[in-house]
């Protein structure tokens, strides 16, 4: 088979620094309906969860990037490669798991991932050995012989995985990978995820209703409510942040509450203090504060510390608060 | 890398040239077609007219084999003469043949994919719409060009070898005939079948769709025009209309009014509406409205 290119090289693209997808006012229309609107955004991660209710425009964003559908207006690029006018060179060096049942009737697993890899233009010998080395690494070694068809929902899943991975791809779009999934294969699916995230060979957007999905193995989010940009958020700093973030339950030694007295404390060491619900204090700690410090501080003044909780401000909550606040109110 | 390695790693390797990347639907395609053992055998009898062909064809130059069988030459030569009437005549049970394989194999081409949302997939990688209707068109192509074209122009050479370079002269036409007309055929067969698979998306009703747009149009073409009278009415069925187009090609004199513009207006019209009825479904996924 006659060689013409060569895949780009390892390393330069996977950098988690570089921006992976740049969304410059990109608003897609379908059926004569607005989808996304004016969406903006640089995302940059390892791996980026997209969040979103159904019908919030998640699916129809990776189409659009894989250029599936045309941008009524602004344009997005990925790896600084415009979608308007480089979809294919985008596409060769991306992966993609579709969310709905996808395969090709009639063929073995092996057969089906090594006709995907050729078509991403791998030569027929390497794509025949990455087809078997990538369904052993999604554990469907044992049945890579078998026709897709037979396959159960979840080995469909994996092999959906297995084709998205056979030609070694910078990106990866996994859409709804955890979709049907018994607990054991969801873990195994989602342990997948982290792999080859925390390989750094390939950098992931996972695209999921499921919450926990995201928290287990994103590093960024982007929430996307009705076709608008909720929230763009890091998790990693909003996890360093919320370190520093305690709520407290301060009472004295006869069992009355002593919020107020020890917010007057807490303030003098730097903290910042609000009220919270059930006589409870709420307290940013300065640099150089830790929580024992309070502990110091409250038997000092004889009062007892009842309840301490870091406050976790958990996807949940961020995903909650951009659900209920406008679009692009981002973090 | 060994299999035993399971790590996940970049491909650094050579890749293919994008231009010959669409052959790989078609080598996968003809390999999934080729492993049904009934098509194989319908697949081998499409062979055997052209085989009677060129049995014709060696009798008729071979005077002790006459002799053997005791048929005199002149009469053999009166009753089957091998002229452009005989390519024509070939060229159409070939045809009829070549619809038949395009019922076998044309819905599962597409059908499959669009029913699996395998399209998706397809698209999702360096490989563009048009990749994909040309390979699947490639494997209907080849196939079709075996039965077809490529026989009778084996046939033609043959016999202009045995016969001499004053028939050769004579009879040029129909060599460029049984190209062009072949090619008409294929196009025209292929965009239909692909089209109405594309359009079913479901093998067995694909086939009974092509089986029935087929003969019910022939049956509605010579309906309409013994009750009009008038040509046009005749555009509805494809026999008709490559049948006057090959008259044409051919140089033989038609048996209908239908003028010969007109019978390939009415091809190139119908494969362009096919190739828009094809791409509007050859897509990584419907837009609902």
């Amino acid at each position: 088979m006659q060689s013409a290119e060569r895949a780009p090289a390892g390393a330069t693209g996977t950098a988690a620094s570089s921006p992976l997808v740049e969304l410059d006012g990109l608003t897609v229309e379908l059926g004569g309906r607005t989808v996304l609107r004016d969406l903006r955004a640089s995302l940059a991660g390892r791996c980026i969860g997209l969040l979103g209710p159904n019908g919030a425009g998640k699916t129809t964003l990776l189409h659009t990037l894989l250029g599936f559908f045309p941008p009524a207006a602004g344009t997005a690029r990925v790896f600084g490669r415009d979608i308007r006018t480089e979809a294919a060179a985008i596409r060769a060096q991306m992966g993609y798991m579709p969310e709905i049942d996808s395969f090709i009737a009639g063929m073995s697993g092996v057969r089906f991932v090594r006709l995907m890899a050729e078509l991403s233009g791998l030569p027929p010998a390497a794509a025949l050995e990455r087809a078997h080395e990538a369904l052993f690494y999604v554990g469907l070694g044992e049945a890579r012989y078998r026709p897709v068809d037979s396959y159960s929902l979840g080995m469909k899943q994996l092999a959906k995985l297995a084709q998205a991975l056979a030609h070694g791809p910078r990106l990866l779009f996994l859409d709804e990978p955890t979709n049907g999934l018994d607990p054991p294969a969801r873990r195994r699916m989602l342990e997948l995820v982290r792999t080859i995230r925390d390989g750094g060979e390939a950098r992931l957007i996972l695209s999921s209703h499921l919450l926990r999905d995201v928290e287990e193995c994103c590093d960024e989010v982007l929430v996307l409510k009705a076709g608008r940009v909720a929230v763009y958020a890091n998790l990693e700093e909003e996890r360093r942040a919320n370190r520093r973030l305690l709520e407290v339950e301060v009472r004295a030694a006869d069992g009355a509450p002593a919020a107020p007295a020890f917010a007057g404390m807490a303030a003098a060491l730097g903290c910042e203090c609000a009220p919270g619900a059930r006589q409870r204090l709420k307290l940013v700690l300065p640099d150089g504060i830790e929580a024992r410090d309070m502990f110091r501080l409250a038997a000092g003044a004889g009062l007892q510390i009842r309840r301490l909780d870091y406050k976790r401000d958990s996807l949940e909550d961020i995903f909650l608060k951009a659900m209920e606040g406008d679009a692009d109110g981002g973090v | 890398m060994a299999v035993y390695e399971r790590g996940y790693r970049r491909y650094a390797g050579q890749l293919t040239t994008r231009g010959r990347r669409f052959l790989v639907v078609p080598r996968y395609a003809l390999a999934e077609v080729m492993r049904g053992r009934a098509f194989l055998m319908f697949y081998l009898l499409c062979f055997l007219p052209p085989f009677a062909g060129l049995l014709m064809i060696y009798l008729r130059h071979n005077l002790a084999a006459l002799k053997l069988l005791g048929i005199p030459l002149d009469r053999l030569r009166d009753a089957l003469p091998i002229d452009a009437a005989f390519f024509e005549r070939s060229l159409v049970l070939q045809g009829f043949l070549a619809f038949l394989l395009v019922v076998a194999v044309a819905p599962a081409l597409v059908a499959p994919d669009l029913r699996n949302n395998g399209l998706a997939l397809y698209l999702s990688r360096p490989f563009s719409r048009a990749e994909y209707i040309l390979g699947k068109l490639a494997v209907l192509a080849l196939l079709l060009s075996t039965i077809t074209w490529i026989p009778g122009i084996l046939l033609f050479l043959l016999q202009g070898y045995l016969e001499g370079a004053g028939w050769f002269g004579e009879q040029a036409r129909v060599l460029g005939a049984l190209f062009a007309g072949s090619w008409a055929l294929i196009l025209s067969l292929s965009l239909l079948g692909l089209a109405v698979s594309a359009w079913v998306k479901w093998k067995p009703v694909a086939r009974i769709a092509l089986l029935v747009l087929f003969f019910v149009m022939n049956g509605l073409g010579r309906v309409l025009e013994m009750a009009l009278g008038t040509w046009w009415s005749e555009l509805v069925s494809l026999r008709l209309v490559i049948d006057r187009v090959w008259m044409s090609l051919f140089g033989m004199a038609p048996q209908t009014d239908m003028p010969a513009g007109a019978a390939w207006t009415a091809l190139v019209a119908g494969s362009l509406v096919c190739l828009g009825l094809l791409a509007r479904r050859v897509r990584a996924y419907e837009v609902v409205r």
